[in-house]
């Protein structure tokens, strides 16, 4: 679990973060959604330590990043997971090297396990004869899952996610999102999910943030989000017009 | 503006000390420095030799077109080729040179991986990126000492072959005045400066791959960038190395 206490952060005059305080939850998938500029990806980097908050907390299972030495943030760091947006593998590796390369900096596994653990974990995000591919020789949508593949292959207890369906077709949006919520409950992951993207929300919102001027504006679940009388996640969710007709299809019980 | 002069001088030494913390895997280090000894090394040795044996050749046929008088021995023509070669040419413009091939590729390829957050990425899985991409560039460069050994033989070579086939001099003129008052500490001199230079070679194109901002554009303008520093401070650390080795 992660817990966050009134965080802030700011860059020069610029209030990003304006005291967010919430909680994440074990083997749920958690989305922070938000306007462009709303602070999703400071709040994000602020969880996984890239960025150090000016003032407040974020605890994991309990311990604040203060409370650990360095030897000890070094190995949280090997309980996390992330997916960036741009996927970010490494361009010099083909799939299986960037896939095999969290086991080999930081477990004794033998050149034979790690092979089994990389198909496995390949098998599970569903890429076949890629192995010797380089990142530049795929798709998107592949890209996006040898990202998560290397993020889960070390069996992380958190998992990050920044904007992982972008720049995807809604089809292969929708097998990327359900992936990682499989992932997440199959593994009891703690799963943070910065996005976009509407259809998520409503496909594996388990927990939803909805950020508005660097605060926390909102606060649910994919179930409640419909029935929301808070005009600023209305305005925001249903700014599409095929949302907006779902919505009064909902509320009209069609 | 002088503030931020120094504010990235500050900046780049305490990437220099940053690069020694949290030391990576040594298999995977060993890996990564026989790597960047092949992109940075070996990859060059092409420009390298090329450009050394053409340029010993000018300086040869320079030297021959100016001396006319008669009284000058026609031996000092290999003698002003090799100490041309062996303390200025080879140690100082064939690092100007790679400031421009090994600098560039060093900060686009830092600056791409920062765009393309592939430095995040080793971050969040708690490698320090300092030491995982900066320091097998540093250790590999530790051997370019034996390119410039190269672009002197090569170099010398070259001024041999234009001073005996353009008809300038004798081959034993050339190599009586090759030999001619040979002191060994100049070949010593050359290689403590391609040692520091090797050293800026590495850490400032990195430095500037690595504290980039923006996008591709940026990357190509931090490419510039750096070539243009690391010139300036190799010309800069050449005139003190000079002064304080040789005066």
């Amino acid at each position: 679990m992660i817990k966050v206490e009134n965080l802030h952060k700011s860059f020069g005059d610029l209030d990003v973060l304006k005291g967010i305080s919430t909680e994440f939850e074990k083997g749920k998938t958690n989305l922070i959604i938000g306007q462009s500029g709303s602070g999703k990806t400071v709040f994000l980097k602020c969880l996984l330590g890239l960025i150090n908050p000016d003032k407040g907390d974020v605890y994991f299972n309990g311990k604040t990043y203060n409370d650990f030495t360095v030897e000890q943030r070094r190995n949280l760091r090997k309980q996390m997971g992330m997916v960036f947006q741009g996927g970010a593998l490494f361009d010099s590796m083909t799939v299986e090297q960037n896939v095999t390369f969290p086991l080999k900096m930081f477990t004794k596994m033998s050149r034979s396990e790690m092979k089994n653990r990389v198909a496995e974990v390949l098998d599970r995000v569903n890429l076949v004869d890629t192995n010797d591919k380089f990142p530049s020789e795929i798709s998107g949508g592949m890209q996006k899952r040898v990202s998560i593949a290397r993020a889960i292959v070390n069996k992380p207890k958190f998992l990050f996610c920044d904007e992982p369906n972008s720049g995807l077709d809604p089809r292969t949006a929708t097998v990327i999102d359900n992936l990682i919520q499989e992932i997440t409950h199959e593994n009891q992951i703690t799963t943070v999910i910065n996005t976009h993207d509407m259809n998520s929300v409503f496909e594996i919102g388990e927990k939803i943030i909805y950020l508005e001027g660097g605060k926390k504006a909102w606060e649910g679940d994919k179930d409640i989000i419909y029935k929301t009388d808070n005009e600023k996640i209305a305005d925001f969710v249903y700014s599409s017009n095929l949302f907006q007709k779902v919505r009064v299809a909902q509320r009209e019980g069609l | 503006m002088l503030s931020s002069y120094i504010k990235s001088i500050g900046q780049y030494f305490i990437m220099i000390f940053d690069m020694f913390k949290r030391m990576t895997k040594l298999s995977e280090m060993r890996r990564l420095i026989m790597q960047e000894i092949d992109d940075l090394i070996v990859n060059s040795m092409g420009i390298v030799i090329f450009i050394s044996f053409f340029i010993g050749a000018v300086i040869t046929i320079q030297t021959a077109l100016n001396l006319s008088n008669p009284f000058i021995p026609k031996s000092l023509i290999g003698y002003a080729a090799r100490q041309s070669i062996i303390l200025e040419f080879a140690p100082t413009f064939i690092s100007v040179i790679m400031a421009g091939k090994v600098g560039s590729f060093i900060t686009s390829s830092i600056g791409t991986m920062r765009v393309t957050e592939q430095i995040d990425a080793l971050e969040v899985m708690g490698i320090n990126s300092l030491n995982y991409l900066v320091l097998p560039k540093v250790i590999a460069l530790m051997v370019y000492p034996f390119v410039i050994a190269i672009s002197m033989f090569i170099g010398i070579i070259g001024a041999y072959l234009a001073a005996t086939y353009g008809g300038y001099l004798s081959g034993e003129q050339f190599l009586e005045g090759l030999q001619d008052e040979f002191v060994p500490f100049h070949v010593a001199y050359a290689f403590i400066k391609s040692f520091i230079f090797a050293f800026l070679l590495a850490t400032i194109p990195s430095f500037h791959g690595y504290y980039m901002k923006g996008g591709a554009l940026e990357v190509g303008q931090a490419s510039t960038t750096s070539f243009v520093w690391t010139s300036v401070v190799i010309i800069f650390s050449n005139y003190f190395i000079t002064q304080l080795l040789l005066s």
